[in-house]
């Protein structure tokens, strides 16, 4: 099957070199190699889904009607004959009732927008936890971060259209997030949305419109294919591996064996979010209702990637001041507008942070496993921590209810965790890494338990273990660190990293001078805390353990 | 609907109420005279046997001993004195009375006493002082009321608590409202206008007896509609969605990842 692909394959890439000469081009790409791990695909699942929001999203656009014009209802849906609404709310109820595919396509619409920001938000993680962020891959990330931002944005754009009871609901809340700016937060707002909310202009909804389906899927195709060319151009990062090196990609040729896996892929994709679409209802508008400003419904959630706003904004205690007439509501300025930009900044800038912390300058092209970096480990999983109740803030009164909680302790146990929370989960996290790190020490130092018990002449106990095989050793002393130029041990103070291509001048070497400098070396200690202490050399722990002959 | 059929046929569903009302109300007098002039006590005996085997239920299934031994109220219970038949029937119908654990809330249960049993002890509570009686309509009557407006109706008045379908939602401190799914078109019309704990009481000022019909009409079309969109997840909007997106979406397509990777 695949050679006759390839004879297919190579047939065009004749016919296309003899137009144009670039078969030197294609076939260094068809020759390209992708690495095999599993969390490489992760990415994939948001390009697939990006793909099924085009192809459904265009089909929205054709019955979809922009316009906060008011019509009486009159289509099949009874429950909601005769009621006064916007067009832009009648006809996604036409979509859904009385064009054929309609619904199925909304719905399939919907799960891709919602597996696009989930397989967005997975995917980073995979990238941080293995530090494929790192040099040369720091552009790559913040177009990442700028990719996260803007889906975000345009799935509550594309939330927002249909101008049902939830999604008005929302809105109302982003149009006061925005009015808490200080000084400029009315004019922003009026700005943004082009008059007072609920929107009298009527220009609100067709400017979402023009965001939702032009602007910002413009920008992020734009993003997505530079995204693409610079993994295509730096290549795919790996773990360490048997014959796996800084300086090369062991994996599958990028055809066929990729192709033919990663459409493999494509369509998996497709269909699970066709088989949502088609058997698990979402945004079920018509339940809503039309929006009103005087209605609110109990359990008004924005999609689930806003529920870490929904829930700083719950969480957040009642807080106002008052400067010369005008009033700063800090309960929701603080949540709403400083923590998202606090959270989104340092995601933008922990790869430097990091590089400037670790001295580290180095070209990085083999992947670390979450445990040989305790410290970032731990630190993301503060961040994740933090989130996670943030997001689970945004629901408390659906968890109230579900869970028979009283609603107020929720929000308290859910104020106290959110400060505690991400230390203690630092802390385990970093045991736990460490704990990991120093099992992996002893494997490679000591071998592998064999669960033979041998007794000593002295009478005592020991377990026998047993040597890894020399490639196991050698693979596994890359992944601690030992061996990589990058990682080699180095007394601390001074340059770690000072191989990897040729420039690891750090600039703080020798002895720190200024703030600055003893702040870096500080931060520095912190981030490598014990992982580099020249405690686990060879047999230096656990004498009792003997090595078969 | 048109406005005006609207209108004409709430004059007369108004007329077929007015006279309900007068009824229930020389009920209610004619309670409270027994009440004042019957003597007072257990032994206390009435022309209507209901109410008398009423009395009787009310020691027997427990009531007396919270409520009172003439529903006056105590430490453990409000007085029962002008809560009316519809209070009864619907607390005991929707089996939140007999009450058996103080709680944040009285859940609904199944009812412990038989439907006669219930409507005995509610002309017993009933002629203790006057208060809303049981609605009386049939299905014809709030079927033919106007969905569509109850739906708004509903979406003004009730979803704030019980959420845009009745599914339900919290409140303060440990207290919710309820799912709407298992109440009958008796029990919704009742909780209207008795307002049990933390709803307020829809008096037939604010919302007018047709209105109350289009509400009950409203709630049992939406509990009864099939989801054209599949399942329908609690309908409680995009919390559940996500449940499924993580478990069902990710969590299908990680799985398949890790298989697709293992294989390679
Ligand atoms: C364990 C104590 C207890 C018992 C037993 C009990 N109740 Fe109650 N009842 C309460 C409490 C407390 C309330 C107020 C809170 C509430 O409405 O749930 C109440 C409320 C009521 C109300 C609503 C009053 C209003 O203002 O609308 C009615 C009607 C009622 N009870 C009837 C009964 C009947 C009839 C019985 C016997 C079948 C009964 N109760 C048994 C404790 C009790
Ligand atoms: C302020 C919040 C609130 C509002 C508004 C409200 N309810 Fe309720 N409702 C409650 C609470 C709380 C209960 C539970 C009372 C109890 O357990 O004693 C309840 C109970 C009910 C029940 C009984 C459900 C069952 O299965 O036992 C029905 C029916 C009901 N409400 C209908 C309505 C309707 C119809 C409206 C609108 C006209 C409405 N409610 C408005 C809070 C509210
Ligand atoms: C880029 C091409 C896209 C087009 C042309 C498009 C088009 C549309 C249109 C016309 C609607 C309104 C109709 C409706 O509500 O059913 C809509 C809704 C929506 N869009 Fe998009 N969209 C695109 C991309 C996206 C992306 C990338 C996301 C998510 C990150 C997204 C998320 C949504 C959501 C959540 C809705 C609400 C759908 C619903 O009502 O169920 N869309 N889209």
């Amino acid at each position: 099957m695949a050679s006759m692909g390839e004879t297919a394959a190579r047939q065009g890439l004749r016919y296309v070199d003899d137009r144009f000469g670039s078969a030197s081009f294609l076939r260094r790409s068809f020759n390209k190699v992708f690495p095999d791990h599993w969390s490489f695909l992760l990415g994939e699942i948001a390009l697939y889904s990006f793909v099924i929001l085009l192809l459904t999203g265009t089909y929205l656009t054709l019955f979809f009607h922009a316009s906060t014009e008011v019509v009486t209802y009159n289509g099949s849906y009874a429950p909601l004959r005769g009621v006064q609404m916007t067009d832009a709310y009648a006809s996604t109820l036409h979509m859904s009732f009385d064009v054929r595919g309609g619904l199925l396509m909304r719905q399939i619409h919907h799960w891709a927008a919602v597996l696009f920001v989930m397989s967005i938000a997975v995917h980073m993680m995979r990238v941080f936890f293995t530090g494929a962020f790192r040099k040369p891959r720091t552009i790559n990330w913040h177009i990442g971060v700028t990719l996260f931002i803007l889906a975000t944005l345009e799935g509550f754009a594309g939330y927002s259209l249909p101008d049902d009871l939830l999604s008005g609901t929302g809105l109302r809340i982003a149009y006061s997030v925005m009015e808490s700016i200080p000084v400029v937060g009315t004019y922003l707002a009026y700005f943004v949305f082009g008059s007072d909310f609920p929107s009298t202009s009527g220009d609100f909804i067709p400017r979402l419109f023009i965001i939702h389906v032009l602007l910002v899927p413009g920008i992020l195709l734009a993003l997505i294919s530079a995204h693409m060319m610079i993994i295509w151009h730096q290549k795919h990062t790996d773990f360490p591996g048997p014959g796996k090196t800084e300086h090369n990609v062991v994996g599958s040729p990028f055809f066929p064996t990729f192709v033919i896996k990663t459409n493999g892929f494509l369509f998996l994709v497709f269909g699970v979010c066709a088989f949502l679409g088609a058997f698990a209802q979402i945004n079920p508008v018509w339940l809503y209702g039309p929006y009103n400003a005087s209605q609110v419904s109990a359990g008004s959630q924005p999609d689930w990637y806003i529920f870490f706003l929904e829930g700083s904004l719950r969480l957040m205690p009642n807080l106002e001041s008052n400067f010369w007439g005008h009033t700063i509501s800090w309960n929701i300025f603080v949540p709403g507008v400083i923590l998202p930009g606090i959270m989104f900044n340092l995601l933008y800038v922990y790869p430097s942070l990091e590089a400037w912390i670790t001295k580290d300058k180095a070209y990085h092209n083999l992947l670390q496993r979450p445990r040989d970096v305790p410290t970032r480990t731990a630190l993301g999983v503060f961040g994740l921590t933090f989130y996670a109740i943030l997001y689970l803030g945004g629901q408390n009164d659906v968890l109230a209810n579900t869970f028979h909680w009283s609603l107020q302790s929720t929000t308290w146990v859910m104020r106290v965790l959110i400060i505690i929370g991400p230390f203690i989960a630092y802390y385990v996290t970093k045991r736990w890494a460490l704990g990991l790190r120093h099992k992996d020490e002893e494997r490679l130092h000591h071998g592998e338990e064999t669960g033979i018990i041998r007794r000593l002449p002295s009478g005592e106990y020991i377990e026998v273990h047993e040597p890894l095989p020399a490639q196991r050793q050698a693979i596994l002393a890359m992944q601690l660190g030992h061996d990589l130029p990058d990682h080699a041990e180095l007394p601390s103070g001074n340059g770690h990293h000072s191989n990897g291509q040729g420039n690891g001048q750090a600039p703080g070497i020798g002895r720190p001078v200024g703030a600055m400098a003893r702040a870096r070396e500080a931060l520095e200690g912190f981030f490598f805390e014990r992982h580099d202490s020249p405690k686990s050399g060879p047999g230096d722990d656990d004498p009792k353990t003997l090595t078969r002959p | 609907m048109s406005p005006s059929t609207f209108a004409r046929r709430l004059a007369s569903r108004r007329r077929q109420l007015a006279s309900a009302a007068i009824v229930a109300v020389a009920l209610g007098l004619l309670g409270m005279l027994y009440a004042a002039i019957a003597p007072r006590g257990s032994a206390a005996t009435s022309a209507d046997p209901a109410v008398d085997e009423g009395r009787s239920l009310f020691q027997s299934l427990s009531c007396a001993s919270c409520h009172g031994l003439n529903g006056e109220g105590g430490k453990r219970a409000p007085s029962l004195i002008g809560v009316g038949a519809a209070a009864v029937d619907f607390q005991m119908g929707t089996g939140r009375m007999p009450l058996q654990q103080h709680g944040a809330e009285a859940p609904r249960k199944r009812p412990v006493a038989s439907e006669g049993d219930i409507l005995k002890v509610a002309a017993y509570v009933a002629s203790l002082g006057p208060g809303p009686a049981i609605p009386q309509f049939d299905a014809a009557d709030w079927q033919k009321a106007d969905t569509a407006y109850g739906g708004a109706l509903f979406r003004t008045n009730c979803a704030q608590c019980h959420n845009f379908a009745g599914s339900g939602g919290a409140l303060t401190y440990g207290k919710y409202a309820p799912s709407l799914s298992d109440a009958t078109p008796t029990q919704i019309y009742e909780a209207m206008i008795t307002g049990p704990e933390n709803m307020p009481v829809f008096g037939d000022k604010q919302i007018t007896p047709d209105q109350k019909l289009a509400i009950i009409n409203y709630v049992r079309t939406i509990k009864t509609q099939a989801d054209p969109g599949g399942v329908g997840l609690g309908r409680v909007g995009p919390v559940t969605e996500t449940v499924v997106g993580w478990l069902v979406g990710i969590g299908v397509l990680v799985i398949v990842t890790i298989w697709i990777g293992a294989r390679a």
